[in-house]
């Protein structure tokens, strides 16, 4: 009992309501369960995780070669960089911005490389509200293909200091 | 029999339990630290709603982020740890009949967590901690900050280590018959996870520590997420196993509800017990470095049998009241038993909305962030609050709170003033709590991030922002902050009031709440035996079988609803 000792035979399986509710339950867990590797196979939008260690000199280094090989425009003296359909393109987290503003095709699948050179950041793709953790160290790779067409705004959604707020990117999407 | 020393011991006036005085005076110490940082936290609360509600937008950046800072440690660390220190020392005495096994050892502990909190809160005060709550690396705070919380964790470490040799002394000098009570081992099972939540904690902090001393030069940032969430998250599963023991507890207080089974109870504490710490995942979904098997095993917390517990004690509790209050002739119809439970007694209404509160919005809203894809549409974004105010405050605060209407009485032996305000206290705080939180969730739902100082972006070099409908949620954010923020001002007015001015009523019985012969006959339907009446009641309860397919109802609606959000955005993987 609750605040006394109980009954010295209190070991019994559950009867009744009681019974239906943790059959019915535990039916719900598992189907919760499964509904998760179903997606994996059956699914479009997954988090597998694949990263690669780089160090935040050579990633930033990347990102550099990245932009002087794809750049096709400027906007606000931030570079418009245009990956290859199919092909590996960068996006570089640096208090306060997200570097360089990408232009994308529509139902291409891109290989996206984002990592941080300071602190954590939080890719977030507004307004469709997708969101991945960004690390130093870590190159966090996305295989993306993007569904719909427009200007798409990136912001932070890990906390990185008092500039937080002004740290937003850019993905063009035709 | 009890072990207590000659004189160090009474028996309580309204409940007939054994008070043991030592572990009485440290409730009373840790209860009334709790409230400390319960009021620090629930003012900074109200600082960063008014923040958040873009339209009022208060605080400057750099305090938006201190206070956020200062609201986190002692709302989720400070204060409930604090409070459920007072919870072990209660249950570990009163329920075993045993003394408390060290008076010295309780002052080492306690020392240390006042002394660790303090400090904590000066470094953030001062500005050397602008971190937040989680820390992460690379950002740093002062090495004070990392020494106050390790001081904190092993003050605690140390009291429930108090707490373990005390249930030990009650069995060796056998002060209890049979099986320990249920709401013991509730608090046995929390007392355990803490342990294992502390242990993440030193794990991570100690270097944490020695790195801001400079002694260490790197801090891996996905090792410390892994292993501070191994801290982070358990630990409020400490608060989940502390609540449903406090549900249990008041319960039989208000209406003389038991258990209909000690098994089922009693597997879901330890279903707790074994699969909750691999809940570190829930914030590690969209990370790097992780593979999916890995995301997927730990986030369900190994196929959600940790859920399936919080299911079982969502039926259990409710059902047991159902049963004593049928057993009480409230037999008309399917919900008689619940209208003519005492809404009027604080302690049952918190509970209830407690239970409410955190198995509609907090339960729901959780398991489905966390499933391993659909956290790709809610990581960082306000959805996250939204779903932990709704257990953390909605569920465990309020339940505390429910308790405290208790505890004020029957421990401090004091008497409350403007009763009134209380009995309407919980539905004040309940419903600030809910407004704050499905304007949270909603707000997130736009992909509003949560720890965000502005979310206009203004001066930013390429525009982002919200359409109207977001900021109308973060309005609703607002006023529910307020409205949390004047039930939980209520809250510690009255009890900081009745503690040290209230009357005296030692020696009394305490029947504030509800009438003196409506608890006589809880308390006897609650010794009753277990005879064949109540069998037959216990395994029908139609009210609470309603109840529990509403649940699931709601549960099913939205979870299938975010695969089908998920199932819009562009493809990932």
């Amino acid at each position: 009992m609750s605040i006394k000792s109980p009954e010295s035979n209190w070991f019994k399986p559950p009867e009744g309501s009681e019974r239906l509710w943790v059959g019915v339950a535990l039916v719900w867990c598992m189907v919760m369960f499964l509904a998760m590797p179903y997606w994996h196979v059956k699914g479009k939008q997954n988090s597998t995780g694949e990263s690669y260690a780089v160090t935040p000199a050579e990633f930033q280094k990347r990102v550099n070669r990245f932009v002087e090989t794809n750049k096709v425009g400027e906007k606000n003296g931030i570079p418009v960089v245009e990956p290859s359909p199919g092909g590996d393109a960068y996006l570089m987290g640096q208090m306060w911005r997200w570097y360089p503003i990408l232009k994308l095709k529509e139902g291409q699948t891109y290989r996206l490389h984002i990592s941080s050179v300071d602190l954590q950041h939080g890719f977030s793709v507004l307004p469709i509200n997708i969101n991945f953790q960004v690390l130093p160290g870590y190159d966090h790779v996305l295989t993306l293909t993007p569904t719909s067409k427009g200007i798409f705004q990136v912001i932070c959604n890990e906390f990185c200091g008092i500039g937080h707020h002004l740290m937003t990117g850019q993905i063009i999407v035709e | 029999m009890g072990n207590f020393l000659e004189g160090r011991y009474r028996t309580c006036n309204t409940t007939g339990l054994p008070v043991c005085l030592d572990a009485q005076f440290f409730i009373k110490a840790h209860a009334v630290a709790a409230v400390v940082f319960f009021l620090i936290g629930a003012i900074a609360a109200l600082l960063i709603a008014l923040t958040r509600w873009s339209a009022v937008h208060l605080l400057p950046a750099m305090w938006f982020y201190r206070v956020l800072t200062l609201h986190g440690l002692n709302m989720l660390i400070f204060w409930i740890i604090s409070f459920e220190i007072a919870i072990l020392y209660f249950a570990g005495t009163s329920l075993l009949n045993s003394r408390l096994f060290s008076r010295k050892v309780a002052w080492v502990a306690y020392v240390l967590m006042v002394v660790g909190a303090l400090m904590v809160d000066y470094i953030v005060l001062i500005g050397k901690g602008d971190v937040l709550m989680t820390s992460y690396p690379p950002l740093k705070a002062h090495p004070l900050f990392y020494l106050g919380i390790i001081f904190f964790a092993v003050g605690t470490l140390i009291a429930v280590f108090n707490f373990f040799a005390t249930v030990y002394i009650a069995r060796r000098d056998k002060t209890y018959e049979g099986s320990m009570p249920l709401v013991a081992y509730g608090a046995l099972a929390a007392a355990i996870i803490a342990v294992v939540t502390l242990l993440h904690g030193a794990t991570v902090m100690i270097p944490s520590f020695l790195w801001s001393l400079g002694l260490v030069e790197h801090i891996d940032a996905g090792w410390y997420r892994l292993v501070w969430w191994g801290l982070g998250h358990p630990s409020q599963q400490i608060n989940v196993a502390a609540m449903v023991a406090v549900w249990y507890f008041m319960a039989t207080l208000t209406t003389g509800a038991k258990p209909l089974n000690e098994t089922v109870c009693r597997a879901a504490f330890v279903f707790y017990i074994l699969f909750i710490n691999l809940a570190s995942a829930h914030h590690l979904l969209v990370d790097p470095g992780l593979n999916a098997s890995w995301k997927i095993w730990n986030t369900s917390y190994a196929m959600y049998l940790a859920v399936l517990a919080s299911m079982i004690h969502g039926f259990t509790v409710p059902a047991s009241i159902e049963v004593a209050q049928r057993l009480k002739g409230f037999t008309r119809g399917i919900f008689n038993w619940l209208t003519s439970a005492p809404w009027g007694d604080p302690g049952f209404a918190s509970i209830f909305l407690s239970i409410v509160i955190f198995g509609f919005i907090g339960g729901i809203t959780g398991v489905t962030l966390g499933t391993e894809q659909i956290n790709i549409i809610a990581h960082n974004t306000l959805r996250i609050p939204g779903h932990f105010h709704a257990t953390v405050v909605g569920g465990t605060t309020l339940a505390f709170m429910g308790l405290t209407y208790y505890v004020v009485p029957l421990i401090f032996q004091r008497d409350f003033y403007f009763k009134k305000w209380a009995r309407v206290q919980p539905y004040i705080f309940a419903s600030g709590v809910v407004l704050l939180s499905l304007g949270m969730s909603f707000a997130g739902s736009y992909g509003v991030p949560r720890r965000h100082w502005d979310v206009n972006f203004t001066g930013a070099p390429l525009s982002a922002g919200f359409d109207a409908a977001a900021h109308f949620f973060l309005g609703v954010l607002g006023i529910g902050g307020i409205l949390a923020f004047t039930g939980a001002l209520i809250f510690i007015v009255l009890t900081v009031v009745a503690v040290f001015f209230g009357k005296s009523i030692a020696g009394q019985p305490f029947h504030g709440w509800q009438p003196a012969e409506k608890f006589k006959l809880s308390m006897e339907i609650f010794s009753r035996k277990k005879d064949e009446k109540f069998e037959q009641i216990a395994h029908k309860v139609p009210g609470t079988v309603v109840l529990v397919f509403v649940l699931l109802i709601s549960f099913m609606v939205y979870y299938f609803a975010n695969w089908k959000a998920l199932a819009d955005v562009w493809w990932v993987r």
